[in-house]
């Protein structure tokens, strides 16, 4: 049994089970019981064959040691339930891979005397609201200077030279514009996910980058409620950037791309 | 005050828990029983125990030197002054008396060892409770000056938002480490673990680490000293003070009271009238009982809990909040008689009212607003209400998160966190992080609430309190005229009756006769210790 894997602060002993992560389970009150609640409405009234029914759902999701806590009318012909149980269910945790936006985080001050020392100019970064989309409120989180919960926004560094285009701006123009001005990095948010339309979006901005012969020309970021980094991927961006992101997130990444693709056309060269 | 509330009924409801506690005093000077015995054997330092194959635990040697002398028909006399007689007449500590007497399988007996002068046995018994009592004073000492080094969430002012209590109750002490760090970092400032069932009907305490229970974990001394050292290490480590509770109730009361001071305990759950009403414990034993706990409470600086919030689960809530408010009166009044100060009283309240009862948010805004103005200096324990959560988790969030409002609007001083789950199972690691999160948002998001807002004059809410404190004189009234032992019998409080000489633990109550004996208690009461 090796410490790291007992639960954290666990007293090293026998009845206190280690984390096995070959079958890693929900902990509700003990190691490895499995316990979780389940919530759902069926259309039909409370009765006794709607708790059972009920309780044979559990049972087909994988649960043993079923409890109906509730089962309420929320109006006629529905019935409302909160169950719990022990899951069956395990996973392979050790069999888990995850695409992760690969950058090292960095604060503020770190990210700018680095950009200082290693790149010598500022980072050009263009961002903008596509599409049809008019919420801003991504991309100014991520841009304004003063920021989001206590962390500067792009505007704020010394070593970014941030211009936010604001939203409903068509994925041509933003290209247009990051050519003419020589950016570095683009970034777009999304907010509206309307029958996927987010997806379509940035699928459409990277079609025209590849068209354009732009698509290792510039850093491609996107970021927005509904996205994260393997949905970029798929898309065709570089590294994709889900809620609570920081703007520091966001400015280490970019930093890490382009000393990295700074490094890759040195050993070309 | 916040309330309009006539100050001189609020003194009469104080006069009258005096003249009750007068009669009650008199009946604890004339008497002692096993469990105020045992621990001051404890106070001797013996907290060993011997595997009964009769039971198949470990049975403690305070019990078994206790239980000698109740059947040698020797303990009127005290404990205390047949240990010190042994430790004179063979020259041994407590503990080496007490090994010895297990030991004999039953043929060493302290009432039949010869007598020395009982002022040498006197002299002997009392060195023993200083020594005893010194060792007490020692960790109140170690834990004050841990407290300086770290941040105190408790506001002895009730500016800041009350202190974050939890429990756990995993029945396994060493699952309950694990939970209980969680909680910290979650937020939580108070770690109370959930004792085992019927544990408060058992006649001696459990001895060791345990890792099963039912619906709990075993009040033990080594319990105790395993939670309190990992709550040690994560206050260092988050660099604020946690605090730790249990149990001090049951036919063990002042023992657990004993055991939890020796191992720096920070709360006490600890009743004048519970066990009499809820576990159906004999009244004269828990009234001697919770005397002795609370001098041990007070020596120690723990806080007490009291329990008044139970007694609405069962009598109606919306008309009894009086049986509340007079026996806070009495819990106050009793603390007080054992050297408590009022800044250890955690009075205990909240009111399980029917939810959908109309206006039910204000009544519960007056009775803690009321709670709070005429126990200014009380850190109150607030406990959201258990009865009417049903199983719709969702709502019970919600019904909880009202009563963290009301507990932040009208500073009480220790939260006790109300769960989701309550009333299916114990708390899940989940259920507690969802109650602190909602707690944190709310008692971080209206910590100043209560200094912007007044009271209308005449409205709602200050009528309810008035109602309410006059019911309570009235109720005091009637106590004060039949005594308080007739008052439990005639369901004066929480619709429950119990007799004088009925209950559990009866048999452990005795008169005490002349030559009794009782250095531990003297000492606590005059407060002759730690110099």
């Amino acid at each position: 049994m090796e410490n790291k894997f007992l639960p954290y602060g666990a007293p090293d002993h026998p009845s206190v089970k280690p984390v096995d992560l070959k079958n890693l389970r929900p902990y509700g009150d003990a190691m490895n019981d499995g316990r979780a609640q389940v919530s759902f409405t069926l259309p039909v009234n409370p009765s006794p064959e709607a708790e059972e029914a009920a309780r044979e759902l559990m049972r087909k999701m994988g649960f043993h040691d079923i409890k109906v806590v509730a089962m309420e009318k929320p109006s006629e012909g529905f019935s409302f339930y909160v169950c719990y149980g022990a899951m069956d269910h395990a996973v392979d945790y050790t069999k888990i891979h995850v695409l992760k936006v690969e950058a090292q985080f960095k604060s503020f001050y770190e990210i700018n005397d680095i950009i200082k020392k290693e790149v010598g100019r500022k980072i050009i970064i263009v961002g903008a609201t596509t599409g049809f989309d008019a919420h801003t409120v991504g991309i100014d989180a991520i841009f304004n200077m003063k920021g989001y919960k206590g962390d500067y926004g792009l505007e704020r560094y010394s070593g970014y030279d941030a211009r936010n285009l604001g939203a409903q701006v068509l994925n041509e123009e933003l290209l247009d514009y990051a050519i003419k001005e020589k950016a570095d990095a683009i970034l777009v948010s999304q907010i509206v996910d309307e029958k996927d339309c987010h997806i379509d979006n940035l699928k459409e901005l990277m079609r025209l980058a590849e068209q354009k012969g732009l698509r290792d020309h510039f850093i491609f970021v996107c970021g927005g409620p509904r996205l994260n980094h393997p949905i970029a991927v798929e898309c065709g961006l570089d590294a994709g950037f889900g809620p609570g992101t920081l703007p520091s997130h966001v400015a280490s990444y970019v930093l890490d791309e382009f000393l990295r693709r700074k490094a890759a056309k040195k050993e070309k060269k | 005050m916040k309330l309009a509330l006539d100050r001189k009924k609020i003194a009469a409801c104080r006069k009258i828990a005096v003249k009750v506690s007068r009669d009650v005093r008199k009946m604890i000077d004339a008497h002692s029983t096993v469990a105020q015995e045992r621990s001051c054997v404890r106070l001797m330092g013996i907290d060993g125990a011997y595997l009964n194959p009769k039971i198949k635990q470990y049975y403690p040697l305070a019990n078994v030197i206790v239980d000698q002398l109740q059947e040698d028909d020797a303990l009127s006399r005290g404990v205390s002054y047949w240990m010190a007689n042994a430790c004179l007449e063979k020259n041994m500590t407590p503990t080496q008396v007490a090994e010895e007497l297990v030991n004999s399988n039953g043929t060493f007996r302290l009432a039949k060892l010869p007598q020395h002068k009982s002022a040498d046995v006197e002299k002997k018994a009392k060195a023993l409770a200083k020594e005893g009592l010194a060792r007490l004073v020692a960790r109140r000492k170690e834990r004050n000056k841990l407290i300086k080094g770290l941040h105190d969430p408790q506001d002895r002012s009730f500016k800041k938002p009350p202190v974050k209590y939890v429990i756990v109750a995993s029945g396994n002490i060493f699952e309950d480490v694990v939970q209980a760090r969680s909680a910290a970092q979650a937020g939580a400032d108070v770690i109370a673990v959930i004792r085992s069932t019927a544990q408060s009907l058992l006649d001696y305490m459990p001895h060791g680490a345990t890792t099963e229970g039912f619906g709990g974990t075993y009040a033990t001394q080594e319990n105790f000293r395993i939670m309190r050292k990992a709550l040690d290490e994560e206050s260092t480590k988050l660099g604020r003070y946690i605090r730790l509770t249990n149990y001090s109730s049951g036919l063990c009361m002042p023992e657990i009271a004993t055991v939890a001071a020796q191992e720096r305990l920070d709360f006490l759950l600890c009743d004048s009238l519970y066990g009499i009403l809820f576990r159906d414990i004999n009244m004269m034993r828990t009234l001697i009982d919770q005397h002795f706990s609370r001098l041990v409470c007070a020596l120690s600086e723990i806080y007490i809990n009291t329990g008044e919030d139970n007694y609405l689960t069962t009598a109606d809530a919306v008309e009894n909040g009086h049986q509340v408010l007079s026996s806070q009166f009495i819990n106050e009044r009793f603390a007080l008689d054992a050297n408590m100060k009022e800044e250890f009283m955690g009075l205990g309240h909240a009111m399980e009212m029917n939810p959908f009862h109309p206006d039910v948010i204000l009544l519960e805004i007056a009775r803690a607003q009321m709670t709070r103005d005429i126990f200014p200096k009380a850190p109150l324990k607030y406990m959201p209400p258990t009865r009417h959560m049903e199983g719709d988790i969702f709502f019970s969030h919600v019904y909880d998160a009202i009563f963290n409002l009301v507990s932040v609007l009208t500073n009480q001083g220790i939260h006790l966190l109300g769960m989701p789950t309550e009333a299916i199972h114990t708390p899940l690691l989940g259920d507690r992080f969802m109650a602190l999160k909602s707690t944190n948002y709310i008692f971080g998001g209206a910590e100043h609430l209560g200094e912007e807002l007044i009271y209308k004059k005449n409205g709602k809410i200050e009528k309810w309190a008035q109602k309410v404190l006059d019911d309570s004189l009235k109720l005091l009234k009637y106590i004060d005229k039949v005594g308080l032992f007739a008052a439990i019998e005639r369901k004066c409080f929480a619709e429950v009756s119990r007799k004088i000489d009925g209950g559990k633990g009866y048999k452990g109550v005795f008169k005490r006769s002349d030559g009794y004996l009782n250095p531990f208690l003297d000492q606590l009461e005059r407060k002759d210790y730690g110099k």
